[in-house]
């Protein structure tokens, strides 16, 4: 479903991807993880075709991103989903003209569909009641959740996610997670989460792949980068992990 | 040599960033004529742009009018031709004065909100979103400013000539002493459709910069004035400046090369 071929990006000089090589098959979910400014995002939006790569093929479903323009390029993003770091809701429209945007302005659906659509959608996110409150009235947990429902309301068949835990308290991280998974159950489509959320994320998703210094450094099945004897994938799991750790830690001195 | 250097990195800049805000209007253009059009956009954009700027253009067209009507009135009476005051506040108001003061008041109240505005939205990943959902920009935040601009701009500048050539009455006429017939009737003999055409050609044509300068300014704020707050606040004094500083020498070649 989406290939990812020897990928080079720099900014100002400054090499971000160097060679990158991925391959998500149609209906999997891949946790993208990595330390801070390692690319992670980038690669993202490269996927989404906001960025284009100085070298190197992004492929979504057999076409190449960087011949793709006008409709063609249009018609690829339909059938794709984005959730945004900070949610990235039309903050002058309320919840529910955000989530109805893409049907109103996409589909010639009529207006009561589309209301029954959006409360749907605003339901399974837990967002009923929220409905006619504007972006900045609403916690940032409910952004997300919003976002969430604007991204999925098309029915995409594939879905990126950036770094959709993070700035969330950990109740309210681990039900977006979940959300995600119960969502992905339900429509089945590709996903690429960009996250920290470690060892969290590992239960919803099917791969994980690793950045660092700019290539994939490991790649392979969750339990993989749990039981991983490679120092850098361990430093990293157990720098991630370090709260859970301590806490079995302080659990055993209190035993 | 290492002055040379930098002239030439400065040059291809400035060339490289000219050519991009080239193609921005160039395809602000395409897609203003090429349907569909966002007419509830438009609207609510002329309401912004053109409604909402009434008061400021009433105020300000009726001071500059008076302060005409006074300085007018004792730099002609020196010559003895005060009867002309009628024409002269005319011709400087409807040729110059209420194109150019109307584009300079409406880019600080509108311009500034509009790069403000699209500005945010570019930060907070707005704009990423629409392109995602498969929908053009230019048509959402572009074009209707363009459209608003171009259709409030002349009526702006005719409310602001009205008010100015009453306000040059209440000054000249009523507390200097011209007649009402000779500042109206002198006006009538001496100002020519081609005036009020050379002023209506003027305030379009500054309707086209102000929305220009201000939508590029906000649509680029991430890439060329910085990431954040800062960046926004950059891109909203530089569309500021940059509109009213073009609107000034837009006004210059106009009427020297069309109009002299």
């Amino acid at each position: 479903m989406i290939e990812i071929r020897e990928v080079y990006k720099s900014f100002d000089g400054n090499e971000v991807l160097r060679g990158v090589n991925l391959s998500i098959r149609k209906g999997e979910v891949v946790a993208l993880i990595g330390g801070s400014g390692e690319g992670k995002s980038v690669l993202l939006k490269h996927i989404a075709g906001l960025m284009r790569p100085d070298r190197g093929r992004v492929v979504v479903d057999g076409k190449d991103l960087e011949g793709l323009k006008g409709r063609a390029l249009i018609e690829l993003r339909s059938r794709l989903g984005f959730l945004f770091q900070g949610g990235a809701l039309f903050d002058s429209l309320t919840v529910f003209e955000n989530v109805a945007f893409p049907l109103k302005e996409k589909t010639r659906l009529s207006d009561d569909v589309i209301r029954e659509r959006v409360l749907k959608e605003l339901e399974n996110v837990g967002l009923s009641g929220a409905e006619y409150k504007y972006p900045s009235q609403i916690s940032g947990g409910m952004v997300k959740r919003a976002a969430l429902a604007r991204a999925l309301v098309s029915e995409p068949e594939i879905m990126l996610f950036d770094e959709p835990t993070t700035g969330l308290d950990p109740v309210i991280g681990l039900s977006i997670l979940q959300l995600i998974d119960t969502l992905h159950r339900r429509l089945s489509f590709t996903g690429v989460i960009v996250t920290h959320e470690i060892p969290r994320v590992f239960d919803i998703v099917d791969r994980v792949a690793m950045l660092r210094s700019g290539v994939v450094f490991a790649e392979g099945l969750p339990e993989d980068f749990v039981d991983s004897h490679d120092p850098v994938v361990r430093e990293f799991m157990e720098g991630t992990t370090c709260t859970t750790i301590k806490g079995r830690v302080g659990k055993a001195a209190g035993a | 040599m290492k002055f040379i250097r930098k002239l030439g990195a400065w040059t291809l800049l400035y060339t490289d960033r000219m050519g991009v805000m080239g193609v921005f209007l160039g395809k602000a253009f395409f897609y203003a004529v090429i349907p569909p059009l966002k007419m509830l956009r438009v609207l609510k954009q002329i309401r912004f742009i053109g409604f909402q700027s009434m008061v400021v253009i009433l105020l300000t067209g009726c001071f500059s009018g008076m302060v005409l009507g006074f300085q007018g009135f004792y730099s002609l009476s020196r010559f003895g031709s005060d009867a002309f005051l009628g024409p002269m506040v005319g011709l400087a108001l409807i040729k110059e004065l209420g194109p150019v003061i109307t584009a300079l008041m409406v880019t600080g109240r509108a311009g500034s909100a509009i790069t403000a505005e699209i500005g945010i939205m570019r930060i907070s990943e707005q704009i990423d979103a629409l392109e995602l959902m498969g929908l053009n920009p230019y048509r959402y935040l572009v074009v209707p400013n363009l459209v608003a601009a171009v259709i409030s701009l002349p009526l702006l500048s005719a409310v602001f000539d009205v008010v100015g050539i009453y306000g040059g009455y209440l000054t000249g006429g009523k507390l200097l002493g011209v007649g009402a017939g000779v500042y109206f009737g002198e006006m009538a003999n001496y100002v020519e459709m081609a005036d009020v055409l050379e002023g209506l050609y003027k305030s379009l044509s500054f309707g086209i910069i102000i929305a220009w300068v201000c939508c590029y300014k906000g649509f680029y704020t991430s890439i060329f004035t910085g990431f954040g707050a800062e960046g926004v606040s950059k891109a909203t004094t530089q569309a500021v400046v940059m509109s009213s500083v073009l609107v000034l020498i837009w006004d210059y070649f106009m009427t020297s090369l069309l109009f002299g």
